[in-house]
């Protein structure tokens, strides 16, 4: 049988870096294949050529024997391969149905778009309301918009990028139902991930692609994951040790906090409360856009409150801002690397100026210590590995995974009581991850309290103490990790979301 | 003072910046914010007038002026889309630059007379008692700018290429990665709202004034971009605010006629006092401002590799 798909030797190199040095593998009609790879190992580049956005240097791609060579999306999608994007292609703005009709070749008129959209998500049990702004919905949601734009073109080829990094594991259950659907309608499907438990549990082939060559390929069910990550890192992993340790007095205290957004599709904080102490690690899920961000403001003092909601060691600070709880020892690191926790285009000394002049006296009479501040910032790179030049580099110079370090390093560096941290890994490679890990670890070892706001539930799970959720803007009530089940960790984060289960009508003749 | 005269005096003064704020809307609605609508207005006003004086037609003078904003127009959308300029500094580049480049061609047609544009000759409804007078008895521009507003408006919500246009200002990286073309849907844009400012500019020259003077627009461009803003992007009240903004002109005009007691700058002042004022009222409540403004406005776009 002929491939449905085969790729043969791509190559696409940017200046300074070959994102995909001849790859080659193929997919069978109706086949769930898994592209495995680290951040930066060229997953995203391969996809972006087989969809038309990114134009090979080398190779071919032959599709269901015919030469196949996309110039454009279009011709992607006439060709019937369609593309569920990592970061939504959605516009807020817009209705469901308007979003739909923009990923569509020849879309119907509205009235005849809304019954499809209506007709399609019945089928595969994902509810959607064409009428609504895309604004409104949640995560899960704009996902399933996503997906029947796709479905409605009857694609032969779906690829899914980072599909299940926004959804709580219920919802992640209801997608995989779906996609099991149509794969045995045989539809192929192109799965992107680097959560290996979820390409055990659905995909039968996979290709592992490592620095942007393909390092190997298996059937994922006869591999643990842990020989899956060691074939995706190529080095051995060590998870974290906590090591025991004794927990001391309430350092952060937050009663009640209510935050109104200031943004029109964000999420306002409602009636948090949960108490940190010395040497505990609280970590926080949810799915994104449920309020991380507020939360994260709240307590760096970027957004100011009624000062009896956030106490810290007895003092209230609510109505304090930044610089003042950092002389209390409240220090943060937000989730935007590149524009909130480092200016882009300031050099690493000046970013660790930024946040460190009061607690390690970098300024005097206004003037500012600069040959302090580099040393300081020479700290950092050393303690912390990060791989640069030296200080003087901008922040917007560094990859991802070490800009990462420093903006974490620079933080843990001064000696916090309280630090607040925001998916502290996102994004970063698997190595420099552990390395972040440990370090939050440290750190709350030597007595600090550590409040890890995370959408990864691994994570999370790893290094807190006790584990609560963020719903629609209201935390749970924190729980000890130890014992705390998965479907309990899914609930806590707001289950499917008033999501249903899908429940295929498998067709006549048709057998699972 | 007669009201049957303040009304239709008020359809002929809004007509400028009704047309302007239309083409601006557009514009913005693909993401791109031109401050150069001052430069481009007065570009307009003067190849407009040129062209009508030296072919003794007004209508010719209103295409050679939307061609000649449009050709402005599309030095701004060379700066901001293909060398990826900053787009405000661009834009008020643009109005210095316009204003500078209309006085050069200017110099010789001060004083100068342009070809009269008659008003359009509208059996039965110009006799209707006061609707006629006020209503019916414009010059064509009067309602090219009205079923310019209305055009617009269906576009934007009824065809597909509206939806591609507003999809590409909301977000244009999606947009982009969905294949449309962000950039040239963007030049389209800035062409057609320079033609637009053009045609109010000539519209100024050639009928509201109607002479050549140095500087003649005298803000109307910066009051278009305001009424963009005052109507949240929002056709039907680009109309509103435009006539709004027209009637308050006509309005002080008639009470310097009229001899108030009141110095004649503080009348002057009154039509920009009071878009400020509608501004800040309307923009009081942050949410629904952020809510109607397209997501991309400003933001320079650079297709990622």
């Amino acid at each position: 049988m002929t491939p449905l798909l085969k790729i043969e030797n791509l190559t696409k190199a940017y200046p300074g870096v070959v994102a995909n040095d001849h790859v080659s593998f193929e997919i069978g009609e109706g086949e769930v294949h898994a592209l495995l790879g680290e951040n930066g190992a060229g997953k995203s580049t391969l996809v972006k050529m087989i969809y038309g956005l990114v134009r090979p240097d080398e190779g071919a791609m032959t599709l269901r024997g015919g030469a196949y060579e996309p110039a454009t999306p279009h011709i992607a999608r006439q060709n019937g391969i369609a593309m569920v994007f990592q970061h939504f292609s959605l516009f807020e703005a817009l209705d469901v149905a308007e979003n739909v009709a923009l990923g569509m070749e020849n879309p119907p008129p509205r009235r005849e778009l809304a019954r499809r959209i209506r007709e399609v998500s019945e089928t595969y049990g994902l509810p959607l309301d064409p009428a609504r702004l895309v604004g409104d919905l949640s995560a899960g949601e704009r996902q399933r918009v996503e997906i029947i734009r796709c479905l409605l073109q009857d694609p032969k080829l779906l690829i899914m990028d980072e599909p299940t990094s926004v959804l709580t594991p219920q919802e992640v259950d209801i997608l995989f139902e779906t996609l099991r659907k149509l794969s045995t309608e045989g539809t192929a499907i192109l799965y992107i991930s680097h959560k290996l438990e979820e390409i055990r549990t659905l995909c039968q082939g996979a290709t592992i692609l490592r620095l942007g060559k393909v390092v190997g390929s298996c059937n994922p069910r006869e591999k643990s994951a842990r020989e899956l990550a060691e074939m995706m890192v190529g080095t051995t992993l060590h998870t974290p040790d906590r090591g025991g340790k004794a927990l001391g007095e309430v350092a952060l205290a937050v009663k009640n906090l209510s935050v109104a957004s200031a943004n029109p599709f964000g999420t306002s904080l409602r009636d948090i409360s949960f108490e940190v102490r010395k040497g505990e690690v609280l970590g926080i899920g949810g799915v994104a856009g449920n309020g991380q961000d507020d939360l994260l403001l709240a307590l760096s003092g970027e957004t100011r409150t009624a000062p009896g909601t956030i106490t810290v060691l007895g003092r209230p600070v609510g109505a304090l801002g930044p610089n003042e709880r950092r002389r209390l020892g409240v220090l943060s690191a937000p989730e935007e690397r590149l524009g909130h926790a480092a200016a882009p285009d300031m050099s690493l000394t000046e970013n660790a100026l930024l946040t460190a002049s009061i607690r390690k006296g970098l300024t005097k009479n206004g003037f500012l210590d600069w040959a302090g501040a580099r040393r300081f910032a020479e700290e950092v790179i050393a303690e912390f590995d990060v791989r640069t030049p030296g200080p003087t580099r901008a922040a917007r110079s560094l990859s991802g995974g070490n800009l990462q370090k420093f903006v974490i390093g620079r933080e843990v560096m001064q000696d916090p009581a309280v630090f607040v941290v925001n998916q502290p890994t996102w994004g970063v490679d698997a190595s420099a991850a552990a390395y972040i890990r440990q370090a939050l670890l440290n750190l709350a070892l030597q007595g600090a309290a550590i409040v890890c706001i995370s959408q990864d539930l691994d994570e999370l799970m790893e290094i807190s103490d006790r584990f609560a959720a963020l719903n629609e803007g209201r935390l749970s009530a924190p729980r000890p990790v130890e014992g705390l089940t998965i479907e309990e960790i899914g609930l806590m984060m707001g289950g499917a979301h008033g999501m249903e289960v899908a429940h295929p009508e498998t067709p006549a003749g048709a057998v699972a | 003072m007669n009201p049957e005269l303040l009304l239709s005096a008020l359809m002929v003064a809004s007509t400028p910046i009704l047309l302007a704020a239309i083409g601006e809307l557009v514009v913005e609605k693909a993401g791109v914010l031109n401050l150069g609508v001052e430069g481009m207005m007065i570009v307009g006003a003067i190849c407009g007038f040129a062209v009508a004086v030296e072919t003794q037609n007004p209508y010719l003078g209103f295409l050679g002026g939307a061609a000649g904003a449009a050709a402005l127009s599309m030095i701004f959308a060379f700066l901001t889309q293909v060398l990826l300029s900053n787009q405000v500094a661009t834009g008020l580049a643009l109005t210095l630059f316009g204003l500078g480049f209309s006085a050069l061609i200017g110099q010789s047609y001060s004083g100068q007379k342009p070809p009269a544009t008659h008003d359009l000759w509208i059996p039965l409804l110009r006799d209707i008692p006061f609707l006629g007078p006020v209503l019916f008895r414009h010059d064509l521009m009067v309602y090219v700018s009205l079923a310019l507003v209305a055009l617009v408006w269906a576009v934007l919500t009824r065809t597909r290429i509206g939806l591609v246009l507003r999809a590409v200002g909301e977000n244009h990286d999606a947009a982009h990665a969905l294949g449309y073309k962000v950039v040239r849907i963007r030049i389209a844009a800035i062409a057609f709202g320079g033609a637009c400012a053009g045609l109010g500019g000539a519209y100024l020259s050639l009928v509201r004034v109607p002479q050549w003077t140095e500087g003649m627009t005298a803000g109307a461009g910066w009051i278009a971009l305001a009424i963009v803003v005052f109507a949240s992007w929002r056709p039907w009240r680009v109309l509103l605010g435009a006539y709004l903004f027209g009637g308050i002109t006509v309005l002080q005009l008639n009470l310097q006629a009229a001899g108030a007691s009141i110095p004649v700058e503080y009348l002057s002042m009154s039509p920009y006092l009071i878009t400020i004022l509608v501004l800040v009222i309307m923009s009081a409540d942050r949410t629904r401002a952020a809510m109607n403004a397209p997501a991309s406005l400003g933001r320079p776009f650079h297709a990622a590799a």
